[in-house]
């Protein structure tokens, strides 16, 4: 702390201003209560005036209408609006008496006083009531106007927040040169850079056709289900182990080869939803639907010794509680797992009445080792073929043993197809045995499910529940049938639904835009944040619903927009008034994904394999990673061949020992319902992208393109070429000088040390180039190595 | 293409001089300079409290993890009475309603203590007599024989420990504690975890990521976890045929890069990475400095019984100990192999064998320095195991049990030679000061100088912490 230079103050300064929650403005306007009132009541009132019966104090509810305008027990009005003075909740929040003070001092919670004056203003202002938006289901808003002088913001998007900024006086950022934008559409709908040839033509031609023409391509790529995947696979938790102790493999992948497909089809996001929660109660559900029904299935589960079944049950159903409502309505009803929800109108009931929709879902609560039924078959063509035909061999072997008889005369030759016989029905049964299988969810007599006292499985003493929504959200059931998980399909993807629709354009957004227009992509409930652009989120939701949940057709809408167009380089006065990018006016900048971070270094090294689907595959993993595994203690064996360099959505999923390359650039372990993963900048990650035998081989097929493929032979446009590679546009004068530097150092030493150049070229399974000079190869791989390390090279701008 | 390039070099020659007109520094000067300056890392490794709620006894923790659930019926909690009840059935009232691991379904029958416990010390501390060196050092340490917790199962009871939940997802003490706090060591981790087990004990524990992941806070703050083969952190030597003065060249051309292309972009996210590729490289250096003991002379050693760099647990102990001079703010040691469901005996006196010297020795070692007064110390498992005999496997062992354990705590403001709490007289409940895990962070927190209440962190519109929504301080146990 002694010498702290002056750029550190800066940057510590300029890390402060991204925590403030709100853009600075001119002059406030009146609050909003969903904006700023409710969430300061939540914060400070709702814990123990809120919804939680329980733990209510003095029997005032604040989150209601009735109690927040109500009289407290001494009759005394809470908000009387118009009349600060003769309002309670300020007289108390206000009080300098500890006795009297809310929050009390033992909440260690206290008002700011911003945070008193906006609620002196709202109850000056009339007191405004406005019900929780996340609950209302969506109306399509008016458009704004589109400003008059401009002639290219009338797209919906535009006119929304184009309105918003003019308010601001403020407009959109310049559009970004055409290299930057190519490389955003590429990262943002395939995950993978684009080739620099891709570049280069839409440069040579920007027009809005080929803009149009290049979105198209880039969304029929079978590539785009991948990309599109990942993030869901976050939510649903996806993982090739089971999760808890042994954290032993389980048979899934089929499920999320589905959701790869499902995209790159444009299955309509309420068949997902569907397919996924109750594709076995379709009529006659076909085997994708089947395959989809693998979702009720991803909870963690045990094989550990002495688990009790009744515990592990229960974990399971709170699980499938948490994930669902993370999934689906961005709503933390989790937290209500052992008390009624402290913010939200959630109760206990509605928890485990949640938990009751998937009481039918047949399940152990421990596991035999290595089984996980009920699982689906799913022989590919070859084994099919390969079974029709041992049938057939096995068939006539018994036909000929039939024949033969008794005799003991013909023994020698029953022997022999005896022999036979079994020998194929051997062959058979481990040709079976290799079918990939992937677990499915098959229905059967549901589960008594009952309230858990304290969420304590042991406590029978709470009432059995059936299956019901949330009472917030769906009144009662009028039904006498029990409900089903389609009925809760059917219900989340109603177009009364208030949230599924906003909940999912919101987290398409952040795709395209790094942040929701609701920050919070897990929480829509009163302590998340409420959309910066409430009506543009509606206006989006209510298009998706009205377009037929059609996921492409949103992509197109918002990749055309102008404020999707935008430079992401940010003037320093913006970087001042709106540090989070809440305004919008100008595009986000951000590192990619952990698996793109891989796929990009190979697609320079020209090593990816772009098969699309598959059973996991395992990179190169350091040795002993696994150590610490046991029951049964494993070994990672990478995959040869071409498994080797699959896109890394297709590394095998350990939960409890994720691989260390993707875990250093903070890919989730996929234990819980991730929305947004954290973004970390370690030393960890600088010495994953150095070092690992991934990146280094990388860099080496890197190298022997450089060294092949550029059409000029010299140095310089080799290094021109890499790097136009690995971030689409030419190297400055200043670039190109530093790598030139590097690249004579290096040749300077593998050329007086050969066998270091031998070294560094041994490293990864992909055959080395014998007619290039060992020590010139190792000196170039050493400069590609530092290409694919630039920060440029891995991020999205 | 042109056209385009003028448009950013516009944009940036823009930002370039709002920049340079906000600091003194041009950020290029940054990535010419051959390292940033130590002090730059601070935003790294500084805390978010910056000043601890009350002044902290313990600056670090060691804590060691005998992963399994340790027998407190045959380490710091003696109980005769179940010598006298021994072979006899196990009386319903003490077992009723409660949960139960692998004897499900078993007859539920005493069993006697298999070690006898002695006296030790000034204090006159009573400790197993498989524990001889730890009871060399009972004056030290403060006994806990009360402590319980939520889950029966070693998984989710290693979660409650680590993270004070059987919840995923949610950050582990060392994470919240280098959250809180930050850490002194400039070029090392602030929170490194080390495993070992016993090279003839029984089948070892799996111990997942998750026991040091940091959840939803920033990543990181995440433990590092030391790797007893190859390199000990990932991807930490060089790629084969690359030499020091090369990975330098490497980095700093990177850096250099990085810099002059962000005198464009003015991100400071780039100015992270680049302090983050310098200490990476320092780290090259660093952890193998630390990983080679050969400058520690023999008596020091000798003291631990270590032989060297065997990834043994008395190697892992001397390792804290100078993971601890070097400022690392949070050091978990694992031993593995203290599920003895059978062959308790055998197998009690194969961990005793590897963890008991080791540990006293780390102690003592640390006391000598002058750092036992700010280093907490604590030693304990998951769990502990039934007073009943689990027979089923081979010669006598027990089973998981949750309701009560022991655990000791040592150094940084605990008040040692003293035994605190206690189970019932068979060693079933913890009936007299009952010490949750809630109870033990919040101590643990408290020691390092902050509330348990107030280091708290937003995360799905909720206040999380350690302690979750409970945990106590437990006061007299603090010197």
């Amino acid at each position: 702390m002694k010498r702290r230079p002056l750029l550190l103050k800066t940057l510590a300064a300029m890390a402060f201003c991204t925590l403030l929650p709100s853009v600075t403005r001119a002059a406030p306007p009146a609050p909003q209560f969903h904006r700023d009132v409710r969430p300061i009541l939540s914060n400070f009132c709702y814990r123990c005036h809120g919804p939680d019966a329980e733990t209510r104090a003095a029997d005032l509810r604040l989150d209601q209408r009735e109690g927040l305008f109500g009289n407290s027990s001494s009759g005394a009005p809470i908000v009387k609006p118009g009349d600060v003075e003769g309002s309670e909740l300020l007289r108390r929040v206000m009080s300098h008496d500890d006795a009297e003070r809310m929050p009390p001092p033992a909440a260690n919670l206290e008002l700011s006083p911003a945070q008193i004056e906006t609620l002196k203003s709202w109850i000056t202002a009339g007191a405004d009531w406005q019900n929780h938006w996340a609950y209302q289901p969506p109306t399509r808003p008016e458009l704004p106007p589109a400003p008059p002088q401009s002639t290219d913001l009338d797209h919906p998007i535009d006119r929304f927040l184009a309105a918003a900024l003019a308010n601001e006086g403020l407009t959109y950022a310049e559009a970004p040169d055409p290299v930057t934008l190519a490389r955003r559409l590429s990262f943002d709908l395939l995950g993978l850079p684009p080739s620099a040839d891709e570049v280069t033509e839409f440069a040579a031609d920007p027009s809005e056709q080929a803009y149009a023409a290049l979105v198209e391509q880039l969304l029929v790529s079978p590539h785009y289900g991948e990309r599109m995947a990942v993030h869901w696979l976050d939510l649903v938790r996806y993982a090739d182990s089971c999760g808890y102790h042994s954290d032993v493999e389980q048979p899934i992948s089929p499920y999320r080869d589905y959701v790869i497909e499902a995209f790159n089809r444009n299955l309509p996001f309420d068949q997902f939803t569907r397919e996924q929660l109750a594709g076995d109660l379709l009529e006659n559900p076909s085997i994708e639907q089947r395959v989809a029904t693998g979702y009720n299935r991803l909870n963690k589960t045990t094989e550990e010794g002495g688990a009790q079944a009744g515990e592990y049950t229960a974990k399971s159903a709170a699980d499938r509680v948490r994930t669902t409502a993370g999934v689906w309505l961005a709503a933390t009803l989790g937290c209500a797992e052992c008390h009624d929800h402290k913010y939200d109108p959630y109760t206990a009931r509605d928890f485990y009445s949640f938990a009751a929709f998937f009481a039918d879902v047949q399940e152990q609560g421990v596991y035999k080792a290595g089984t996980r039924e009920p699982e689906l078959k799913l022989p590919n063509a070859d084994q099919l073929a390969r079974a029709a035909e041992l049938n057939e061999q096995l068939a006539a072997c018994t036909q000929q043993l039939a024949a033969i008889g008794e005799a003991e005369t013909e023994a020698p030759q029953r022997d022999e197809l005896q022999k036979q016989e079994k020998q194929l029905r051997a062959d058979l049964r481990k040709l079976e045995a290799s079918y990939p299988r992937t677990m499915i969810t098959v229905s059967t007599t549901p589960r008594e499910m009952r309230i858990l006292p304290r969420g304590n499985w042991l406590d029978a003493t709470g009432e059995v529940v059936s299956p019901a929504l949330p009472a917030a959200f769906a009144p009662a059931p009028t039904s006498d049938r029990r409900l089903t998980r389609l009925d809760l399909a059917d219900w989340l993807t109603a177009r009364e639904n208030p949230v599924v629709a906003r909940v999912f354009v919101n987290r398409l957004w952040r795709l395209f835009f790094g942040a929701g227009l609701a920050r919070q992509l897990d929480d829509f409930g009163a302590q998340g944040e409420p959309p910066t652009h409430p009506e543009l989120l509606d206006w989006l939701a209510v298009e998706f619903i009205d377009s037929g949940w059609d996921v492409k057709h949103m992509i197109r809408l918002i990749t055309s927009s102008r404020a999707y167009r935008q430079s992401s380089i940010p003037t320093a006065e913006l970087v001042k008034r709106d540090p989070q990018n809440r305004l919008l006016a100008r595009q986000s900048r951000w590192r990619l994904d952990a698996e793109f971070i891989r796929d990009t270094a190979l697609v320079h090294a020209g090593l990816l394999v772009p098969e699309v689907g598959g059973a996991s595959v395992k990179p190169y993993q350091p040795e002993g990673y696994w150590e610490f595994l046991n029951f049964p203690k494993r070994t990672w064996r990478a995959d040869e061949g071409n498994n080797q360099y699959r896109r890394g959505l297709y590394t095998h999923w350990q939960r409890t020992f994720l691989h260390p390359s993707l875990l250093a650039f903070d890919a989730p372990s996929r234990e819980e319902c991730t929305a947004q993963r954290a973004v970390s900048n370690t030393p960890q990650a600088a010495l994953a992208l150095l070092n690992d035998p991934t990146y280094i081989e990388c860099a080496r097929k890197f190298a022997e393109r450089t060294l092949t493929e550029p059409e000029s032979a010299d140095d310089a446009s080799r290094i021109a070429w890499a790097f136009r590679q690995a971030v689409s546009r030419a190297p400055s004068q200043a670039e190109q000088k530093l790598l030139a530097e590097l690249l004579a150092a290096s040749r300077a030493q593998f050329e007086a040390d050969k066998s270091a150049a031998e070294k560094l070229l041994a490293v990864g399974q992909s055959p080395r180039s014998t007619e290039l000079d060992p020590a010139e190869l190792a000196a170039w791989t050493g400069v590609c190595r530092a290409v694919l390390n630039l920060h440029e090279a891995i991020s999205r701008n | 293409m042109h056209r385009s390039t003028s448009h950013i070099e516009q944009a940036a020659a823009m930002n370039r001089r709002a920049f340079l007109g906000r600091t003194s520094l041009g950020l290029g000067a940054l990535g010419l300079g051959s390292l940033v300056e130590p002090s730059q890392l601070e935003a790294a490794t500084s805390g978010l409290l910056g000043a601890t709620h009350h002044t902290a006894r313990a600056k670090r923790v060691i804590f060691m993890c005998m992963a399994g659930g340790p027998s407190h019926i045959e380490t710091f909690d003696p109980k005769p009475k179940l010598a006298e009840l021994h072979g006899q059935p196990m009386p319903e009232s003490f077992t009723a309603g409660q949960p139960i691991a692998q004897l499900q379904g078993q007859a539920l029958k005493c069993q006697a203590p298999l070690f006898k416990f002695e006296r030790f010390g000034q204090s006159g501390q009573e400790i197993s007599e498989v524990l001889p060196h730890i009871g060399g050092i009972a004056d030290e340490i403060c006994i806990v024989r009360s402590m319980h917790t939520d889950q029966i199962n070693h998984d989710p009871a290693h979660t409650v420990m680590n993270t004070g939940t059987s919840i995923s997802g949610r950050p582990s003490m060392g994470s919240w504690i280098t959250y809180g706090l930050g850490s002194d060591a400039a070029d090392l981790p602030g929170f490194v975890v080390l495993t070992s087990i016993s090279k003839d004990g029984r089948n070892p524990q799996p111990i997942a990521t998750r026991q040091w992941h940091s959840g939803f806070l920033p990543s990181r703050h995440q433990g590092v976890a030391f790797q007893s083969h190859g390199d000990a952190v990932h991807y930490l030597s060089n790629p084969p045929g690359v030499d020091h003065a090369s990975q330098q060249r490497a980095i700093s051309t990177i850096n250099r890069l990085d810099a002059m292309r962000n005198e464009l972009l003015a991100n400071p996210e780039v100015e992270t990475r680049i302090a983050q590729y310098e200490l990476a490289f320092r780290m090259q250096t660093s952890v193998p400095e630390l990983m080679d003991v050969a400058d520690e002379p023999q008596h020091v050693l000798d003291l631990y019984g270590a032989k060297g760099a065997d990834g043994s647990f008395a190697y892992n102990c001397l390792l804290a100990r100078r993971l601890a001079e070097r400022g690392t703010r949070f050091i978990q040691l694992y031993h593995r192999d203290w599920d003895h469901h059978n062959d308790l005996t055998k197998f009690m006196k194969i961990c005793a064998r590897d963890c008991d010297q080791a540990t006293a020795a780390l102690i003592t070692d640390l006391k000598q320095r002058g750092m036992l007064d700010d280093t907490l110390i604590v030693w304990g498992g998951e769990f502990g195991r039934t007073p009943m005999a689990q027979s089923n496997k081979g010669d006598v062992g027990r089973d998981h049990h949750m309701r009560a354990f022991s655990m000791f705590l040592a150094g940084g403001g605990i008040r040692g030679g003293m035994t605190y709490g206690n189970t019932d007289e068979l060693g079933y409940h913890a009936i007299e000061n009952p010490m949750h895990v809630n109870d033990l962070h919040a101590t643990m927190l408290h020691l390092l100088g902050i509330d348990h209440t107030r280091l708290t962190y937003r995360y799905q519109g909720r206040d999380f912490r350690l302690t979750d929504v409970a945990g106590q301080v437990v006061r007299p146990i603090l010197g």
